[in-house]
């Protein structure tokens, strides 16, 4: 049988202050890439009209550009979708249009039309997707999005709380907000479009990192059950350790699926499988080096009841609001721990 | 083996429960004849897996009561009856299991899969349909008012601005319209703001307008000051074909009773037909029993007088003279229209009037061909993710590998079954998150393989390290899996259509991966277990 990273025994949290920088780094770049350059929202939110189009035979962007500034879509962008005969035609809606937005969208579908006509000739095109969002649906849609991953923060914190102990909901807290802000970075750097489908990827992220702390954390409370005798850090270590090749296996065949829609699923999938595939990378960092030294770092502000507090996960119920010990994990047969450094 | 026979009874009727759900079954759908151009049902056979508007081409579009004319006290109301009345006019439109349904409280979602005429759809979900007949002003109250209405603008201080009111000479003979604009700017003795673009047309009430100047005409018409100097009784509407006259080209401009003699709502059927006689496209309708007395009273009354038939505050066609009593059959002339638009005027008389104009705020349109080539490429990326994880997992796990590869088929069929049983409709981002969790899915065996060699390497016999293998893999399983349900069920609350999707797939996929990685896997190993009792080494 192969077995990758069977017994093995590293020290991750020593390196946690190279993993702060690293990702602190990391971070601070894409700081500077959100303030000057923004992200690049799709017209779902920021309202406008975006058109498809196929051309029969390819023709330079310059002209089609060009006919869009003719017919006075002077801030549409243009670009290649996929192929070189492939392209979309983005026209945002202005802050200050004073036009009612049915009105703009249509006026903005006919002079594209125009547009095509003049640059790629009548009959020499086809349009396979016409999108028009009005401002009231994209400023509804920044609110909803934005609620959804506050409100998937609170719920699983509750989840966490109720299933571990508020110090591991926080925790695996931090380590997705790390995940969310780090994506958002990642967004910005490449300069993907933020649709919907985005949005969606960067909640799956969420879901699929506090999947990985969860697992992480779930050997965490119990190996504090089995070893009495070891303090929080080795215990972390040796949880990370044990369940390394878990993690290796799985995120293995996530990235196998991520990377064949990054590739092979189509140009409209293809930000979503960015986003997936780095969330994929960052949630694996994160369960390691943001959520086992932050709980480290948390049981050292507030300690548990004694000095070696997070021993009572799970086992006395009536001092923390933890829950009851599920009979599944508690260990029948005591063995000798293994040395955990 | 009694619990092993049990364990696969239970798979086998969840298996047949499946395939029953994704038997192909016939479905009935309304599709217009290609050849007479009517309405009838057909029964098509195919899998019963709703694909979304991404997927197989369509049109959607979202609609809100349109308050930019003045607010609507009960929106929710408004769209209601709007919904009723949208859903009549599809039902005859002719696509494949449409869908209308109101989001929210005062939002209208109309869906039209597979449709191919953004423009054509539009107009029949939007349009407002409002049919009546006005008599014109026989009596010449608004030329009257004229004076007044002048009086007025000029009171409030509108100058014949711009290219507003060169000499009406000039204008008529297509003179130098560039110099009389540039006279007119100064001269002070202009006959009437108002008057001087209005052409007396050739029957009374009738009112021509310089296509150029009617946005013109329209704005100075709708100032309260001009309101306010209105005959009583008498409104303007606007005809609805501007037509040429000469080099220039006018709109018409009715002055009509303020009251109509009858509305749509009498209308009981309306077809649409070409006059061989004239070549015209013409809408011929009926009247209710009510309707029809109503109408000919009326009519008997205004003997030689002109009707305005008017649709959505637009004059039809130059107003007819009432020859004689008309009973409960009348035609709208539609002139060189083709009998596409003349046959959709039909329908949505036919469905009635909407309560309240409808405003676009969403729409989408997505090509039947672009939606192939997603199915085309999602698919392609999903057979390539399934042969990598398939992959990585026997040549990692070897036996046990493969048994949860077996697994992973019935994992597939279930959330297949799963789309379908419900009804949910898949997307494109759905196709993305079925390959997605397909890779997730291992996860839970990744968990419980990696539990049984560690409880092997402890020196359990081999039907101990699998049972504690599955028990104690369990918790970690539940407790990821749960807190993913629970980021999806908020994706599924907040978000709309496409997002929607894309987290009913990811539900429905952990929860039968939930059945076949922990289920499905066990009892396999159960039976291999039994099928070999000398054996000592698990091939895991």
């Amino acid at each position: 049988m192969i077995r990758l990273f069977a017994n093995a025994n590293y020290d991750f949290i020593k390196w946690r202050r190279w993993a702060f920088s690293l990702t602190g780094g990391i971070m601070l770049v894409g700081l500077v890439f959100l303030l000057t350059r923004g992200l690049n929202y799709s017209i779902e939110f920021t309202g406008g009209t975006l058109i498809q189009v196929e051309v029969h035979k390819k023709v330079e962007t310059g002209v089609i550009r060009a006919a869009l500034d003719n017919v006075g879509l002077n801030g549409a962008e243009i670009a290649t979708f996929g192929s070189d005969t492939s392209y979309v035609i983005r026209a945002r809606l202005a802050h200050s249009a004073g036009t009612t937005e049915e009105t703009s969208s249509e006026a903005v579908a006919a002079a594209v039309g125009r547009a095509l006509d003049q640059s790629v000739g009548p009959g020499q095109y086809t349009i396979s997707r016409t999108e028009a969002v009005g401002p009231k649906v994209g400023r509804e849609l920044q609110g909803k999005a934005l609620m959804a991953i506050l409100l998937s923060f609170v719920v699983t914190l509750i989840y966490l709380a109720f299933r571990f102990e508020w110090r591991f909901g926080l925790a695996a807290v931090v380590a997705t907000a790390h995940d969310v802000v780090a994506t958002v970075a990642f967004i910005s750097v490449m300069h993907l479009e933020v649709s919907l489908i985005v949005v969606g990827a960067v909640l799956t992220v969420v879901g699929y990192s506090l999947n990985d702390t969860i697992i992480i954390f779930d050997r965490v409370r119990e190996n504090l059950r089995k070893y009495r005798r070891q303090n929080l850090y080795e215990i972390l270590n040796l949880s990370i350790n044990e369940t390394l090749p878990r993690s290796v296996l799985t995120h293995g065949t996530t990235i196998a699926t991520t990377l064949s829609l990054l590739i092979l699923a189509g140009e409209v999938i293809r930000p979503f499988a960015w986003v997936m595939s780095f969330g994929i990378f960052t949630g694996t960092f994160s369960s390691i080096y943001i959520a086992a030294p932050v709980l480290l770092w948390i049981e050292k502000r507030w300690p548990g009841e004694d000095a070696r507090g997070a021993r009572v996960f799970g086992s006395r119920a009536p001092a923390t609001p933890s829950v009851p010990t599920p009979p599944a994990t508690s260990p029948s047969q005591p063995r000798t721990p293994q040395p955990a450094r | 083996m009694g619990k092993i026979r049990q364990r696969l009874y239970f798979i086998g009727v969840f298996i047949l429960l499946s395939i029953i759900s994704l038997v192909p079954r016939n479905q009935k759908m309304r599709i217009r004849d290609a050849t007479t151009g009517t309405m009838k049902d057909t029964t098509v056979r195919r899998v019963p897996i709703n694909l979304g508007l991404d997927l197989q081409g369509g049109i959607h579009l979202a609609l809100e009561v349109d308050q930019s004319k003045g607010p609507v006290p009960d929106c929710a109301d408004a769209i209601q009856r709007a919904e009723r009345v949208v859903r009549t006019r599809i039902d005859e439109f002719g696509t494949t299991e449409p869908v209308v349904q109101i989001q929210g409280r005062c939002r209208l979602i109309v869906e039209l899969a597979g449709e191919k005429d953004p423009a054509r759809a539009k107009s029949v979900v939007q349009r407002t349909a409002f049919l009546e007949f006005r008599i014109t002003d026989m009596k010449g109250l608004f030329k009257d008012a004229l004076p007044q209405i002048d009086a007025a603008l000029r009171r409030a201080g509108v100058k014949s601005r711009g290219a507003a009111a060169p000499s009406a000479v000039a204008q008529l003979f297509g003179g130098d319209t560039a110099k009389a604009e540039r006279d007119s700017a100064t001269d002070a003795n202009t006959p009437g703001v108002l008057s001087s673009l209005l052409f007396q047309g050739q029957l009374p009430g009738e009112y021509l307008v310089p296509e150029e100047q009617s946005t013109l005409v329209d704005s100075l018409l709708n100032r309260p000051d001009v309101r306010a100097a209105m005959p009583r009784g008498i409104e303007l509407r606007w005809g609805s074909q501007s037509e040429s006259r000469g080099a220039r080209r006018y709109r018409a401009l009715y002055a009509v009773e303020a009251r109509p003699i009858i509305t749509g709502e009498e209308l009981v059927k309306a077809t649409a037909r070409r006059d061989p006689v004239t070549n015209q496209s013409v809408v011929p309708f009926q009247l209710s029993h009510r309707g029809a007395r109503k109408f000919s009273d009326e009519t008997a009354r205004h003997i030689n007088d002109y009707m305005a038939i008017i649709l959505d505050g637009r004059v039809q066609g130059q107003p007819p003279v009432i020859r004689s009593q008309i009973g409960a059959n009348g035609q709208i002339e539609l002139g060189a229209k083709p009998l596409q638009e003349a046959s959709d005027l039909a329908l949505v008389l036919r469905a009635g009037a909407l309560p309240a104009p409808l405003t676009i705020i969403d729409e989408k349109t997505i090509g039947a061909s672009l939606g192939a080539d997603s199915i085309r490429d999602g698919v392609r990326a999903g057979v390539v993710g399934v042969l990598l994880v398939i992959v990585i997992m026997i040549g990692y796990y070897r036996m046990a590998g493969a048994l949860a590869v077996a697994s992973l088929t019935l994992y597939c069929l279930f959330t297949l079954a799963g789309l379908a049983a419900f009804g949910f409709t898949l997307t494109l981002p759905g196709l993305a998150g079925f390959v997605l969790s397909i890779g997730i899915a291992v996860d839970a065996n990744v968990l419980i393989f990696e539990r049984i060699r560690e409880e092997l390497v402890h020196g359990k016999s081999l039907r101990l390290a699998v049972d504690d293998g599955f028990l104690h893999a369990m918790n970690a399983i539940v407790d990821s899996n749960v807190s993913t349900v629970l980021t999806a069920l908020i994706l599924y609350a907040v978000g709309t259509g496409p997002v929607q999707g894309f987290a009913i797939t990811l539900i429905i996929g952990i929860a039968a991966s939930m059945i076949s990685a922990i289920f499905v896997v066990k009892t396999l190993f159960l039976i291999w277990l039994y099928r070999r009792p000398d054996m000592v080494t698990l091939s895991i």
